[in-house]
């Protein structure tokens, strides 16, 4: 299932299929370290982004990582570290 | 202050029809005759006995509503939040300048989001748990519209959502007057309903009284002694209220008229022998206006075509107002049953009416005489109009009636 790392064009993918944009933010620009509030996304679209990372890329997020992710590159760190040992094993 | 002497006006319309979106719009086509029933185009109606509705063609939401609201939204609450803001449009109101706490939004719904709620379903049962979308926890829910009307506009003052079928686009109505005499300066009121999928098609044949008939132009008849069940149709409208005297002081656009008078019962068990409530909810609603029958000038009927719920409500309006002494119609005959959305419609068509001094006609329909009611078909007929009663019975014995009048 994992075979690739977890980029930030399928954050991006996934946010937009998942929660929509919103219209007055660039998803495009520069927001890897941009707070997922300031880019539109509360609590419940980051459920929906977590359920959608979780079933495409087999991975398990507990609910603190969504909370405790607050921007783009700490969750695909995140997400990546999980990653590495799904592909050994 | 408050109480229940405080005028209660309508000072914003939004209307999502099957023949017209846009009040004018549907006016417009309503007043010419003109139908939105037709053969179901969401999906295949083929193997379904009831083929026909009232669908509203051309919205696309992505032109109307912003991106992050898409993913989360029924139709239904596409074209209500669509309907609230033309509105809030329609009542020169800027909600963003208004106090969060004194705005309120009280719509009705009938059955809830079913199109997206039929989609995590099947993604459910294909799929797995995992893959249903965390908005199905509240995307299908009855109150969706209220609440994202009010999260979409800052509302915060009272809100709710009535459940009664049919009869609840009145009884929302009627809360939201409650909520203005007891001190709320504005509220969003009426209702727009939408299930016209595969799930929400079989839950709505349940109830017996879909038309089976592929024919749009025979195919929903109330009066006609070729009744035979309904059409049932998508979209309703939306009414900002807002205490009169409030309304004319900061100059609104439009003051369409008050919400008058409200009468709601519940009809009696079903072989109890004792009447049906309807009679008794028009009563009501004519002395809370302080109106006499003679005072009304056209009545906006239910119109089930169910021949036994035809008669009674025939019965009802010739009892209060005499044998053919008032002009009823039906304009729902060219939209179809839009459950809770079909009474804010027809409270909507009833100030375009006294406006522009016009009954608009029912399509289709050949009265039968034996209801002996003055049924305004085939053209609209043009008379002075300053009130009207408008009824609506939900299934499960649910009636109820309004009075609006002119506020001049």
């Amino acid at each position: 299932m994992a075979s690739h790392e977890f980029t930030l064009d399928d954050l991006k993918r996934i946010l937009r299929e998942g929660a929509g944009a919103d219209e007055g933010v660039d998803l495009d620009g520069d927001i890897i370290d941009t707070d997922f509030e300031s880019l539109g996304y509360e609590s419940l679209a980051m459920l929906e982004t977590g359920g959608r990372i979780e079933r495409e890329f087999g991975v398990t997020l507990d609910d603190d990582t969504l909370t405790d992710a607050r921007t783009p590159r700490a969750l695909i760190e995140t997400v990546n570290a999980l990653l590495v040992p799904a592909e050994i094993g | 202050m408050s109480g229940s002497r405080v005028r209660v006006a309508v000072t914003g319309l939004g209307v999502v029809a099957p023949n017209g979106l846009g009040a004018e719009a549907y006016w417009t086509a309503t007043r010419k005759g003109t139908s939105g029933i037709g053969r179901v185009s969401r999906f295949v109606p083929d193997r379904y006995p009831a083929q026909l509705a009232g669908e509203i063609g051309e919205f696309d939401a992505k032109e109307h509503l912003p991106g992050r609201l898409l993913p989360q939204t029924d139709r239904m609450t596409q074209l209500a939040l669509v309907a609230a803001d033309w509105a809030f449009e329609d009542a020169s109101v800027r909600p963003e300048e208004l106090p969060e706490f004194e705005m309120g939004v009280i719509t009705a719904s009938s059955s809830g989001g079913f199109e997206f709620g039929q989609r995590e379903l099947q993604a459910l049962w294909s799929q797995g748990s995992r893959y249903v979308s965390a908005y199905q926890s509240f995307a299908w829910f009855y109150a969706v519209n209220s609440g994202q009307i009010s999260i979409r506009n800052g509302m915060r003052g009272p809100s709710g959502v009535v459940v009664s079928d049919q009869a609840g686009g009145l009884d929302a109505v009627a809360q939201a007057r409650r909520q203005i005499r007891r001190g709320t300066r504005l509220v969003m009121s009426g209702a727009v309903d939408a299930s016209i999928c595969p799930w929400g098609w079989v839950a709505q044949m349940a109830s017996g009284r879909l038309s089976t008939s592929t024919d749009p132009e025979r195919a929903y008849l109330p009066f006609d002694a070729g009744a035979h069940g309904h059409v049932s149709g998508e979209g309703g409208a939306l009414l900002v209220l807002e205490e009169l005297e409030q309304a004319r002081a900061r100059g609104a656009r439009h003051i369409y008229g008050e919400i008058a008078g409200y009468g709601s019962t519940l009809d009696p068990r079903p072989g109890s022998g004792r009447p049906a409530g309807l009679r008794k909810a028009i009563d009501l609603a004519l002395a809370d206006a302080g109106a006499a029958p003679d005072e009304i000038d056209v009545v906006f009927a239910d119109a089930a075509a169910v021949p036994e719920l035809d008669r009674i409500e025939a019965a009802a309006i010739n009892d209060v107002f005499g044998p053919g002494a008032v002009p009823v119609t039906a304009p729902k005959t060219m939209t179809g049953r839009l459950y809770s959305g079909a009474a804010p419609l027809d409270l909507a068509a009833a100030f375009l009416a006294m406006r522009d001094g016009v009954i608009p006609p029912s399509v289709g329909v050949t009265p039968d005489p034996e209801h002996g009611l003055d049924l305004v078909v085939g053209q609209e007929r043009t008379a002075p109009v300053r009130s009207a009663l408008v009824l609506a019975r939900g299934h499960g014995g649910f009636n109820s009636a309004v009075v609006v009048r002119s506020a001049d």
